[in-house]
Parts: structure tokens; sequence; C-alpha cells
């Protein structure tokens, strides 16, 4: 399918193809296994000015948008979607301050992540607000020049490794939802520490750990947009970030629509190649038929938010939820293509499978973006 | 100061077809690459730039019209420029005359360092140009190098990768370097480098523009005469000649010669 992409989208997917190809792929399988981080990838993304695609030129970034972004993250992620996240999870807390950051904050962060140079963490989850995130514990208490932190965020990608963390906390209980405030926490700040890093199921080269703030003082310059907009930040960066997690679905998807292709053309039972099978011909172009529609529903959403639009959280909520239920289907049906060999881990499909089951639970679990949509078509019917 | 890299474009297979009746290349339907030990060659150009201050790697390579892809490739890296050598009065040369008209090119680009080479070239494989170009400019050469242990302006230390180990060798310079594939890992593109070099116009040089002489270069410069070009079978448990040395040599000799026009 013919996207229409311009000369620079396309010279972002061939590169980010090139580096999934000869970097990623070949040290997939010892990542998953060791658990490590991928430093020596990280250094590659950030030689390749790849960190920087959705970063104004302004601030040392390449100028691109949401769309950029997410071909970058599809084909990295066609590489591996592990390794591969530490790239997307940046994007995740890069975009508080790139929608809500002031000039001084823009000017201080943004260069340092389009470069490379730093890495960055979203921070919103706590043992007992995951989708619930109103419930969130931690507080922010103001002291003069400066707020107190204090509490524990729980499954942080990148936590850890990254250098810079936006935090949303309780700067007024009382207030509820519309007390919550989103910071910048910079790695080296005194009383910011980390906790066990998380044993997973897949996306075994990203780093989830807790992230805890004991009396963490932190300067007021820090606070991104007002007191009170934590949640606001929190939503609207969502929003631009959930066609992420959609291309990073996309991408472990197409890749087991990929090596499903290979095998059962190489496979012979009963004589002749497996893809002389209807049953396996029909489930390979099942597969195709959405992983192309995912495509086309993460680029138009992507497109979308990337053209100014304002009701964007109903598109954005659609791609992930598409995406990811898409990467689930068709990792679960390449395992099957590949039959026994399929369930064995020296086979590339077992770890895509067991990749792609996150998509459809972080960034909001499906079930959430369900509601999500849900209700912006009810805000829809009653506008009318 | 100037660092040299000398690229060459050769198909993208292992197996290069020979027309029987021209004895050349067939490099129709064949995607072109830079030829594979010259990535190392870059990478290493531009490792040794970090190192001296105020350096530029200049890449240039001889061919036709479509090498300027490879040249592209060599911007996209992070080389600073770009030359192609094309012209048809070019076409035909051996490697002696090949050698001969970078020699020139490269005096005209002046204030030259070092010249980095790969080893050999995927397709023709004689590993002959790297050593003709630095007979041409009368500088020193080392070949198969393996590592750069130190380096300044004036002189370099080198491991030279042998069948047992290594020799270190050094060198004053300028001098040309040809390099083995365990050197170092060439680095992939970057993004702003894939566009500078999309914009990059790469000027064209022709016979006329590196003052050469006429009768060196291309078919006529060249004293090479192909006679035959086949695969040699696969090495069998081969043959031990005994006897006087004379005889020896002449029936090697002998053997060779029947191999070659048989
Ligand atoms: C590997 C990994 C990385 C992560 N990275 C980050 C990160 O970088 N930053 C960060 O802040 N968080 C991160 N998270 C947290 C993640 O966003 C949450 O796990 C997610 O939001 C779901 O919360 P929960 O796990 O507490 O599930 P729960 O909220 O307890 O949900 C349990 C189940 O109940 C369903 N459910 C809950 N509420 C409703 C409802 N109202 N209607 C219908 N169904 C409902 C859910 O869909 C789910 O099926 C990460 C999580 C993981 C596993
Ligand atoms: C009689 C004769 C006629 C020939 N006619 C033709 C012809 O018509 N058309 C044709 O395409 N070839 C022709 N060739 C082949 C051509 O001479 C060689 O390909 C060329 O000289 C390079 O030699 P090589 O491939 O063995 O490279 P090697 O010597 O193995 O290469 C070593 C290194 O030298 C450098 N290098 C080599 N070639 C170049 C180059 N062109 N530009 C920049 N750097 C380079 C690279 O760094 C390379 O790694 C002919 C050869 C002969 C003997």
């Amino acid at each position: 399918m013919d996207y229409l992409l311009t000369e620079e989208q396309q010279m972002i997917k061939d590169l980010c193809h090139r580096i999934a190809e000869e970097k990623i792929k070949p040290v997939a399988a010892e990542y998953d296994e060791s658990g490590e981080f991928p430093w020596p990838i990280m250094k590659i993304f950030a030689e390749s000015d790849i960190c920087g695609i959705y970063i104004p030129e302004k601030y040392g970034g390449m100028g691109g948008g949401i769309l950029e972004l997410a071909i970058a993250t599809e084909e990295l992620c066609w590489g591996c979607g592990g390794i591969s996240l530490a790239f997307a999870a940046t994007g995740l807390g890069t975009f508080p301050i790139l929608l809500y950051g002031n000039e001084e904050q823009k000017a201080k962060y943004l260069p340092e992540v389009a470069s490379g140079r730093k890495l960055a963490a979203f921070a919103l989850t706590e043992a007992e607000a995951g989708s619930d995130a109103g419930s969130i514990k931690t507080t922010a208490k103001k002291d003069g020049d400066s707020y107190i932190l204090n509490g524990t965020k729980q499954w942080i990608t990148n936590g850890g490794e990254a250098e810079i963390y936006t935090v949303v906390a309780m700067t007024n209980k009382a207030k509820g939802a519309r007390g919550a405030s989103a910071f910048i926490v910079d790695k080296d700040t005194p009383g910011l520490s980390f906790g066990k890093k998380e044993n997973k199921m897949g996306i075994r080269g990203s780093a989830t750990r807790e992230v805890i703030f004991t009396d963490c003082r932190v300067p007021k310059e820090n606070l991104l947009g007002k007191e009170g907009l934590g949640f606001i930040v929190a939503m609207k960066t969502f929003d631009s970030s959930r066609p992420g997690v959609a291309a990073q679905a996309l991408g472990i998807a197409q890749r087991a629509l990929d090596e499903s292709v290979k095998y059962a053309h190489e496979r012979r039972q009963f004589g002749t190649s497996i893809s002389s099978f209807q049953a396996i011909q029909f489930m390979l172009a099942d597969m195709a038929i959405q992983v192309e529609a995912s495509r086309a529903l993460i680029y138009s959403a992507a497109r979308m938010i990337d053209s100014g639009a304002k009701n964007i959280a109903k598109v954005s909520a659609m791609s992930k939820t598409f995406a990811s239920d898409t990467a689930m289907k068709v990792t679960t049906d390449a395992v099957q293509i590949f039959g026994g060999y399929g369930y064995m881990k020296e086979y590339p499909v077992e770890k895509l499978m067991r990749d792609a089951k996150i998509t459809q639970i972080y960034e909001g679990t499906n079930q959430i973006q369900r509601g999500v949509i849900a209700s912006a078509l009810i805000k829809e019917a009653l506008a009318k | 100061m100037k660092i040299i890299v000398l690229i060459k474009q050769v198909p993208e297979t292992t197996d290069v077809r020979i027309d029987p009746e021209t004895n050349t290349l067939i490099r129709e339907g064949v995607d072109s690459i830079i030829n594979p030990f010259d990535m190392y060659a870059i990478e290493e150009a531009l490792r040794v730039k970090e190192r001296l201050e105020g350096a530029k790697v200049v890449v240039i390579s001889m061919g036709p019209p479509q090498a300027v892809d490879a040249l592209k490739e060599a911007l996209s890296m992070g080389c600073d420029e770009a030359v192609l050598l094309s012209d048809r009065k070019f076409a035909g040369s051996d490697t002696w005359a090949t050698s001969y008209t970078l020699a020139q090119a490269i005096k005209k680009i002046g204030d030259y360092r070092l010249i980095f080479c790969g080893k050999q070239a995927s397709d023709g494989d004689t590993a002959q140009v790297g050593p003709g170009v630095s007979t041409h400019l009368d500088i020193p050469q080392v070949t198969y190098v393996k590592h750069i242990e130190q380096i300044d302006t004036h002189a370099a230390k080198v491991e030279r990768m042998t069948e047992e180990g290594y020799d270190i060798i050094e060198t004053p310079l300028p001098a040309v370097l040809t390099v083995v594939k365990e050197i170092n890992e060439p680095r992939l593109p970057s993004l702003k480098g894939k566009m500078r070099a999309k914009k990059a116009e790469i000027p064209v040089w022709g016979a006329g523009d590196i003052s050469c002489d006429e009768d060196k270069i291309g078919l006529d410069g060249s004293p090479t005469r192909v006679v035959k070009i086949f695969t040699p079978p696969p090495r069998e448990g081969g043959r031990i000649l005994t006897g006087e040395p004379d005889e020896v040599a002449k029936e090697l000799a002998g053997l060779i010669k029947d191999i070659v026009t048989g």
C-alpha cells in the first residue's frame, strides 16, 4: 500500500528498517534472555539522529510529528519491540515537556533528548493506581521555591536508565483530580531512587522499575504548566503517545506476518509446502488484512494529530486498541503457523507473542480505551 | 588537512559474472553497493578525523556516473566531501591506470595526510590499487591494517595483519593504508547525513580536470592484457614438484601456461 510518504518520511522508514535489520534483530533474542538494558543500541539510535525525529529543529530535532515517530517506532519494533521501547518510552516521557513545557524547560531538556544524550520516562502508575490514575498517592508539597515529592511509582519504563522523569503527583488532595500536578525530575536529584527491576513476560529488553521519591526536592521551575494540570498533562500526553504504542504493536505484527509467510513457504508436510494448504493461506491473508488496516488507521490518526486537530482522543485510542488487538491475534496465529516450532525459543514467533501482549495493557488498557472511545461517541452525539 | 578515502562501487553479489566476449564484468541487473572493505576504510577515516583536529574526510571514486550513489552513501555516514572521477577516457583502465588516475586526483586535492583504501575490491579482487596509488604518489604504504595504535599529523603506528598474527609498523605520513574488516564496525548513515547527502552536488572530474598524461589513462594507459578469466576449480590436494630449482621452476611455468592458455 502506498501511503504517499514524503521523501523525508521514506528516508526515516528506510533507515530505521536498516537499523532494525542489521543492528537490532541479531541481538534481540540475547536481550530477551538476559533482560539487560540495550545501551549499545541506544548509542546507534543517537548516532543515527533517530532520537530527535519528533522534536522541533529549534531544539536540535528533525522537526517531525506523530507520523514520523510512528513510522520510526514501527520499523524499530519490527526488529525488537522490547529493545526499541526505550525509544518510544522516551517519547512518552518527553511529550509533557513538548506539550506543556515553557521555553526554559524546552531549551534545557529537549536538545538532550533530541541528541540521544538522555533518555526520558513518564511516571504516573502506582501500586494502587493503574487504570484509576486519579487515586495516585504520591504527593508534592510546596516548600518555598521548591516542591517536596514523596511516594512510589511502579512499573516505570526506562526507570533507572533515563535521566529525565516527568512525574504526576498530588499537590492538593482536597481538589481530587484537579489537585494533581506534573513535574520534571532529574535523575541525580537527591531523594530520587529506584526499586526493583521487574522480571517480565515480554519486552524483556526494556527496563521496568519502581521510581521512589523520598523527600525529593524539586525546584519550582520544574513544574509543568500550572498546579492542578497534572491529569490534563497526562491525558494529552497519552493522546499523542498512543499512536506510538499502536506503532509498536504494528511493528511486532508485521514481523510476525513476515516470519509466517517465509516459514509457511519453507516448511514441508505431506510432501508439499504448508503454504499450499488453504487453511494456512487464509490465516496469512487475514493477518495481512489486519496488519494493513492497523497501519492505515495509525497513519490516519497520526496525520490528524499532526494537522493540529483538537478532538484526537478518540482516533488516538482507536489506533492503539485496534493495532494492539491485531498484534495479539496475528502473533498468536504466527505461533500456530509455526506449529510446535513456534512454541520453541529458537524460533522468533513465541517472543513476538509475548512482546505483543503488553500493547493491550499499558498507556491505558484496551478496556479503558474503549471507554474513551465510547464517551467521545456519546459526547459527539449529544453535541448534535 | 585531508584524509582521503578511495571507494569503489561494486555489484551486490559474490558471484561475479564475466562477459566471455569482452572479459569484463557484467554489471546489468545487479544492484551496486560500496565495496564492503571500503566501508571499513570510511569508518576508520571518520574515526581518525575525530582524533586529528581540523581534519576533513574526502572520499573519491572512479567509475561510471552512477558511482555517485556510493559517494552519497559515504557522505551520509559523515564524510565531508566527495569527488567522482568519471570520463569516457578512463574506460578500460587496469589497476595501474586506475591508481595513476586516482593519484592525480589526490594531488589535485592536495594537503593529504592519510589515504585509506579497502584491502581489496569484491569484484576485481586484485588488491593492487592501494599499493599502486602509494607508488604513484611516492609515499609509504601499509596494507592489511587491522588497528591504528597511535596517530598524529606526522606519523602512525599500526598493526598489519599477517597469517600468523600481526606486525607493528611505524610509518611517517602521508601514507596509504589499506584496511581489513577486523579494524572496526562501520557505522550506519545518520538521518541528517542522509539529508545532507541528498542535497549535495558532487563534483565530477574528467581527464581534463586532473592534469594527467593522456597515454597513462584508460585502455591506452593499461599494460595489463586479460587473456582469460575463469573460476579456478576447488583446491584439491595439490602437487608438490621436486627436483632442481631451475627445472622445477620451468615445470611450474609450463603448468601455469597450460592453465592460462589451455
Ligand atoms: C511493562 C509495563 C510497563 C509500564 N510502563 C509504564 C510507564 O512507563 N509509566 C507509567 O506510568 N505506567 C506504566 N505501566 C503501567 C500501566 O500503564 C498500567 O499497568 C495500566 O494502566 C493498567 O493498570 P493496572 O495494571 O493497575 O491494571 P488495573 O487498573 O488493575 O486493571 C485490571 C483489569 O481491570 C480492567 N479495568 C480497570 N478499570 C476498568 C474500568 N473502569 N472498566 C473496565 N475495565 C476496567 C483493566 O482493563 C484490566 O483488564 C506499565 C506497565 C507495564 C506492565
Ligand atoms: C585490462 C583491464 C581492463 C579493464 N577494463 C575495465 C573496464 O572497462 N571497466 C571496468 O569497470 N573495469 C575494468 N577493469 C577493472 C579495473 O581495472 C579494476 O576493477 C580496478 O582497477 C580496481 O581493481 P580491483 O577491482 O582489483 O580493486 P583492488 O585493487 O582490489 O581494490 C583495492 C582498493 O582500491 C580502491 N579502489 C579500487 N578501485 C577503485 C576505484 N575505481 N575508485 C576508487 N577507489 C578504488 C578501493 O579502496 C579498494 O578497496 C579492467 C581491468 C583490466 C586489467
